[in-house]
């Protein structure tokens, strides 16, 4: 017998229909027109006799035929079953026998304000998140005040290893490269008006105010805010936060304060570091490119900036470790059960961060403007 | 039935750096059996397994698949594996449904029609289908990686501990229902298990594992009445004793 499948009308009556050949997944396409095909006549009975090969597919496809005609359910059969395939065949006829679960069709209009609602919604409940986040962190903060012996510093100090220490070569390397562009931009524009020598305030002010800083704050994001919502949303995954919560241990202490308070320490030495490199890189393309002595580079620098430029830029630091170690948290805590919610979790997690990391900034300098800094 | 076996094995070793896990192995797992495979912890069984579906390197030997078992084959194998493994970002239904639209050109209401039927089958509802894998209990993850596993309809199944972290009712249930899908769909079954009452109630055939190698096959009174002392010693303790399979 041949493989190929059939569905034929039989000879003795136009609503009879034999079915031969292999009905199975390898010829699905070609079973799926044949019965489209016999569904448009009307079907009474198939017979499956010379069926070759049956599968589930090929089995619902038959009973789907078979009881495709609605006005006269009980009058469409199944014949010729009682073979190998008989089996499969009883078991397919009592399969899908519930209405169907389409589901209702919706307004589009509802839909679009459903979808802003729920996106309302969702912004609250980050920003709840973020404050219930701040709120158990001072009290984990107060608790290891109260009894320091409770505080974790050996988790502490390896942290601080890998978010300070470790992030040293390449904080520097990107700032050093910003200084650079920013003085070389400087010097070619300021050329033309004869200004030069103005490149060292405008790079000096500007590192220590704002740029070093902001930059090493959104570099930190990226870097550790992300491993930090990763590693923690795996730890709720995996129902770890669960097991410290059950052992009466609080997992704020155990894993979050550790991590915020060595981003807080770790923020302002990256800061530092970076502003230095980013004024070294500044004064180096100022030698190579402007033609302007590293002494005088020295002596100008000098006289444009005070300690207060850098005090400005210091003190915002740890305010923005703070940010970005409790966003990552809250987006941690927040993971649910698959994959993909993981993966949400961190890019939502870098990008909250960075953009709070920004309106802070916007803050501060309002602030320093209004109190004379 | 052919006679022909569905996978055939001869001389296989599998091993990681200086250590031997499978020492010349050589099984036959006959078309449309029930095989049982038993064996310590950390023995070898998953090993055996991953190696036959190609997850693990083989040192040497052979292993040769009937031509409509392999992977490549017309009805291909399916594998539950012990934790399910389920796609965590895909709903039960779409899970069932990747590998018929990986591997078929359906229509998208049969691709619906045909995933409620495996649910069904699998004795869950059509509304556990809208269901994300961290929403399903342990028992129902077990039943939807079982019908992903069958969505295909395989000629070979493989199953990894699939009464593993189930209730004695549940387990009992899960066999009863691989018993009736095995009459129906006609596939031969590899399964890796400790359970006892599998065993009974399930498998045609049962082999032990020991020291790397197979050390007793056959019917479970056969298995039974082996001498090999780790075989002894797994069937005739204690919690052998209470089920009422030693003597």
């Amino acid at each position: 017998m041949s493989n190929v499948p059939t569905l034929q009308v039989s000879a003795a009556d136009p609503h009879a229909f034999d079915a031969g050949g292999a009905w199975n997944l390898a010829n699905v396409e070609a079973l799926e027109r044949l019965c489209e095909r016999a569904a448009g006549t009307g079907v009474k009975s198939i017979d499956l006799r010379r069926v070759t090969a049956l599968d589930t597919i090929g089995a619902w496809l038959l009973e789907r035929t078979a009881r495709g005609n609605v006005a006269r359910p009980a009058q469409t059969a199944i014949t010729g079953v009682d073979g190998p395939h008989g089996d499969l065949m009883r078991q397919v006829q009592r399969l899908n026998r519930g209405g169907s679960a389409q589901p209702s069709p919706v307004n589009p209009v509802l839909q679009k304000l459903d979808q802003i609602g729920s996106g309302g919604q969702r912004l609250m409940s980050d920003a709840a998140a973020f404050l219930h986040m701040f709120g158990a962190f001072s009290a984990a903060l107060l608790g290891a005040l109260r009894h320091p012996r409770s505080f974790r510093l050996t988790s502490t100090v390896y942290q601080l290893g890998r978010v300070g220490w470790q992030a040293v070569p390449i904080m520097v390397l990107i700032t050093f490269l910003i200084g650079a562009i920013i003085a070389q931009q400087g010097i070619f524009h300021f050329r033309r008006f004869g200004a030069e020598s103005y490149v060292v305030d405008m790079v000096g002010i500007l590192v220590l105010r704002e740029i070093g800083v902001l930059i090493v704050a959104i570099m930190v994001a990226g870097r550790s805010g992300s491993a930090y919502t990763a590693e923690i949303g795996a730890m709720k995954m995996r129902e770890e936060i669960d097991a410290l919560s059950t052992m009466g241990l609080d997992p704020v202490a155990v894993l979050i304060l550790p991590r915020i308070l060595a981003l807080i320490v770790a923020l302002p030495i990256l800061a530092f570091l970076g502003s230095l490199a980013a004024l070294y890189g500044g004064g180096l393309v100022a030698w190579l490119y402007g033609g302007m002595s590293p002494a005088i580079f020295i002596a100008r620098l000098h006289e444009a900036v005070s300690v207060t430029h850098f005090e400005v830029g210091i003190i915002k630091a740890p305010f923005m470790a703070l940010v970005i170690g409790l966003v990552a948290a809250a987006q941690g805590l927040s993971v649910k059960g698959s994959a993909e919610s993981l993966g949400q979790q961190t890019t939502s997690s870098v990008v909250k961060s960075i953009f709070l990391v920004i309106v802070l900034d916007g803050l501060f300098a309002v602030f320093f403007a209004s109190i004379g800094m | 039935m052919t006679d022909a076996p569905a996978i055939h094995i001869r001389d296989l070793v599998v091993g990681f750096g200086r250590k031997t896990i499978l020492d010349h192995l050589d099984l036959d797992v006959r078309d449309g059996e029930i095989l049982g495979l038993v064996g310590a912890s950390g023995g070898g069984k998953s090993v055996l397994m991953r190696t036959l579906v190609g997850l693990l390197p083989k040192r040497s030997g052979e292993i040769a698949f009937a031509a409509d078992a392999s992977s490549a084959g017309v009805r291909g194998w399916g594998i539950l594996f012990q934790q399910g493994a389920l796609f965590s970002a895909l709903t039960a239904r779409q899970n069932i449904q990747l590998p018929l639209r990986e591997k078929a050109n359906l229509s998208p209401q049969l691709l619906d029609e045909i995933a409620d039927a495996k649910l069904e089958m699998v004795g869950l509802s059509r509304d556990d289908g809208n269901k994300l894998p961290s929403e399903l209990s342990g028992g129902m993850t077990k039943r939807v990686a079982l019908a992903r596993a069958l969505a295909l309809d395989p000629a070979l199944l493989f199953l990894d501990e699939p009464t593993s972290g189930l209730d004695p009712i549940a387990a009992g249930e899960f066999d009863a229902l691989i018993r009736t899908l095995h009459r129906t769909l006609r596939f031969t079954v590899f399964m890796v298990t400790h359970d006892l009452n599998s065993l009974q109630a399930v498998c045609d055939r049962v082999a032990a594992l020991a020291d790397g190698r197979i050390a007793a096959i056959g019917s479970l009174s056969s298995v039974l009445a082996s001498d090999h002392p780790w075989v002894k010693a797994y069937f005739h303790g204690a919690r052998a004793q209470m089920l009422g399979l030693g003597r």
